[in-house]
């Protein structure tokens, strides 16, 4: 779960780590901010906010207030500025970077800095990027900072700065189950103090139990998939029109590109889970209906979940939740005749192999 | 011969009494596995079809278990690996999904300087049709046989299974890895213990975005890997950034994207298959 660079921030200041003065507003009336030059920054979970108009800068109340009401309520990629961050503009003299990121390869975080920091890390060049495998079962030591210091060619003045901060990132990342801590700019201000200049931390999402004080943050889900993700279920929502049910995310996966290949259009991904339950059957139809598509492919592959309970979930959604668009079934595995028997019972045929359902339903939508 | 494994493999089940733990061990014994004891804190001295409950893992070890299938919910799990790698359990498979990565990755690495393998989490385990099965698999789709099947799902690797025992094929061993960011095997270590194993004379690779691991898996291939590789990857319509469903299979920044495995895996003269469905025709071809 992406942090909005407030709450990334206040993490810091928790944390000791260095950062501009800063409050965030969600409300143009509220704003007593009197600290100039001032930076206003649109808060949104998507990068390239500077180049979409999302940072000002202001010297003055009068043009702060202009600024600020440019930037609240803009939109950026397509998502809306709900709250600005208003801080102090730093006397920027150099720019580094620095983050603490799973290596899934290596199974191990690795730290990266740079002294070519305030640009994207993908376009620095790998011999510029330091970087330092943690092994999990021993932790952060001191050295691993002052190694890097050396590596980075950092002055003295800086390389006590930077290992104080950098020994506090991993103890954020640690503490936090966080997947990315990372400081872009990391910034060296004209009068030589290191600052945050930009903060991003993700949090684990599957840690959040253990992290009662991180508020979830909805705002990367679509409407529907955040009435899916609050019922239980793993939806994202696609630009297509074939709703699509499936059991396992691989299978699921495999679903969408198999209709992408044959010219259909997925409208969603929607995984059943391990569940054999009929009411959760039924609850995939009620989000579907809500996702309007203009045909519906069932695809199951019966294990945990038995052919005939995803058969009675079908009969029962056509009953209770009116569905009216083509529906096309392919179920195999468990119980995979009796699932059939009862659909054909209730005029519907289901297939038993997975390409023939995706040619039918791809076939019936183009149609219409 | 299989790999991981075999006849030989003794279960114990940790967290035996829970509605997967229980329902596991049936199908468990059913295949055939040997299921010798089954650990849940204050049900020691009970049973689960005829399986003993210890309080401790520790007093579980009476029953000499080498294999730990763990069924614990996710805030458990660190805890439950933990005890099994004090208690010199050889092979560790966690079913657990939604476990947080950093638990996972304290796990993989401790248990890989104790020289013991971690299997998932979040993923279906391992079957060697009719050995031994740790894990979840359907018990009806295998057949023994020579084709080594890797994946990173579930459901999916069930299809592909059913497939190949239906055209005919039958399997030596099949691992799910698991679809979290962290797990305990990679396709390179699978991969690398089918390239030695006698029983195995094909190998089939079912990936998904997300990661690197199909590329290392790809190079790893060319250079170590003369046994036929057929592949299946997943995920070519996923949106960018999205978790589709499994937790690891996510296109970060432009890493980890469906065109880059297969351009990988077809680099490393891997066949690549564009739906599930065409797996067993491939295998056919390169049979031939």
């Amino acid at each position: 779960m992406n942090l909005y660079e407030y709450q990334a921030k206040d993490l810091f200041k928790k944390y000791g780590i260095p950062v501009p003065e800063g409050k965030n507003y969600e409300d143009l009336s509220k704003i007593d901010w009197n600290k100039f030059p001032a930076v206003v920054k649109a808060q949104v979970l998507v990068g390239g906010r500077g180049k979409a108009g999302g940072i000002q800068f202001a010297n003055s109340s009068k043009e702060l207030m202009e600024k600020s009401s440019q930037v609240l309520g803009m939109t950026i990629k397509g998502l809306k500025v709900r709250s600005i961050y208003i801080e102090e503009k730093l006397e920027v003299g150099k720019e580094y970077y620095v983050s603490i990121t799973l290596d899934r390869s290596a199974r191990k975080p690795v730290i990266m800095a740079t002294t070519e920091g305030g640009v994207e890390i993908e376009e620095v060049p790998d011999e510029k990027i330091k970087k330092f495998w943690v092994d999990p079962t021993v932790g952060y030591s001191n050295f691993i900072g002052r190694q890097m210091t050396f590596d980075l060619g950092l002055p003295d003045s800086e390389g006590k700065q930077f290992q104080d901060i950098l020994a506090k990132m991993y103890k954020l990342y640690r503490e936090y189950d966080a997947e990315l801590v990372e400081i872009n700019p990391l910034v060296i201000t004209k009068d030589g103090k290191m600052v945050a200049g930009d903060a991003k931390v993700i949090i684990d999402s599957d840690s959040l139990f253990r992290h009662k004080d991180i508020p979830e943050n909805a705002a990367e889900r679509t409407e529907l998939e955040e009435i899916a993700y609050k019922r239980g279920y793993s939806l994202v929502e696609l630009d297509g029109n074939i709703g699509v049910i499936a059991n396992g995310a691989g299978l699921t996966m495999a679903t969408l590109d198999a209709l992408t290949l044959h010219g259909g259009k997925p409208r969603n991904f929607l995984d059943l889970g391990g569940s054999d339950d009929v009411e959760k059957v039924v609850g995939a139809f009620e989000l579907l209906k809500i996702a309007k598509p203009k045909g519906i492919l069932v695809n199951i592959f019966g294990g945990v979940t038995h052919c005939d309970t995803v058969a009675n979930g079908i009969v029962e959604a056509k009953k209770r939740v009116g569905i009216d668009v083509p529906i096309v079934v392919r179920l195999s595995g468990v119980n995979e005749d009796i699932g059939r028997q009862i659909l054909k019972e209730n005029g519907i045929e289901a297939y038993s192999d997975m390409m023939s359902a995706v040619e039918e339903i791809v076939k019936v939508v183009n149609k219409q | 011969m299989s790999i991981y494994v075999d006849e030989n493999t003794r279960i114990v089940v940790q967290g035996i009494t829970g509605h997967q733990g229980s329902f596991n061990t049936l199908q468990m014994l059913k295949f055939g596995s040997k299921v010798v004891a089954g650990v849940t804190p204050g049900k020691g001295g009970t049973e689960v079809h005829g399986v003993k409950v210890f309080n401790t893992l520790a007093d579980a070890m009476k029953m000499e278990p080498n294999a730990t299938f763990i069924s614990v919910p996710a805030p458990y799990v660190l805890d439950a690996a933990k005890e099994a790698i004090y208690n010199g359990i050889d092979l560790i498979y966690i079913l657990t999904e939604k476990v947080p990565y950093q638990d996972t990755m304290e796990i993989v690495n401790l248990a890989r300087k104790m020289g013991k393998t971690v299997v998932g989490p979040n993923g279906p385990g391992i079957t060697s049709p009719f050995k031994s099965k740790i894990g979840i698999m359907p018990n009806q789709i295998f057949r023994e046989g020579n084709v080594g099947v890797i994946s990173r799902s579930g459901t999916l690797t069930y299809e592909i299974v059913d497939q190949l025992t239906r055209a005919g094929f039958g399997e030596s061993t099949v691992v799910g890895l698991g679809g979290d960011p962290v797990t305990g095997l990679n396709f390179v270590d699978v991969l690398s213990k089918f390239k030695d194993d006698s029983q195995t004379e094909a190998i089939v690779m079912v990936g998904e975005i997300g990661g690197t691991a199909e590329e290392e898996a790809a190079e790893y291939i060319k250079k170590n890997i003369r046994k036929p590789v057929v592949a299946y990857i997943t995920g070519r319509s996923a949106p960018k950034g999205k978790r589709m469903g499994h937790a690891g299979a996510i296109i970060t920044r432009g890493k980890g994207t469906a065109e880059s495995k297969i351009k990988a895996l077809e680099e490393a003269g891997v066949k690549v298959a564009d739906y599930p469905y065409q797996v067993p025709s491939l295998l056919k071809e390169v049979f031939k």
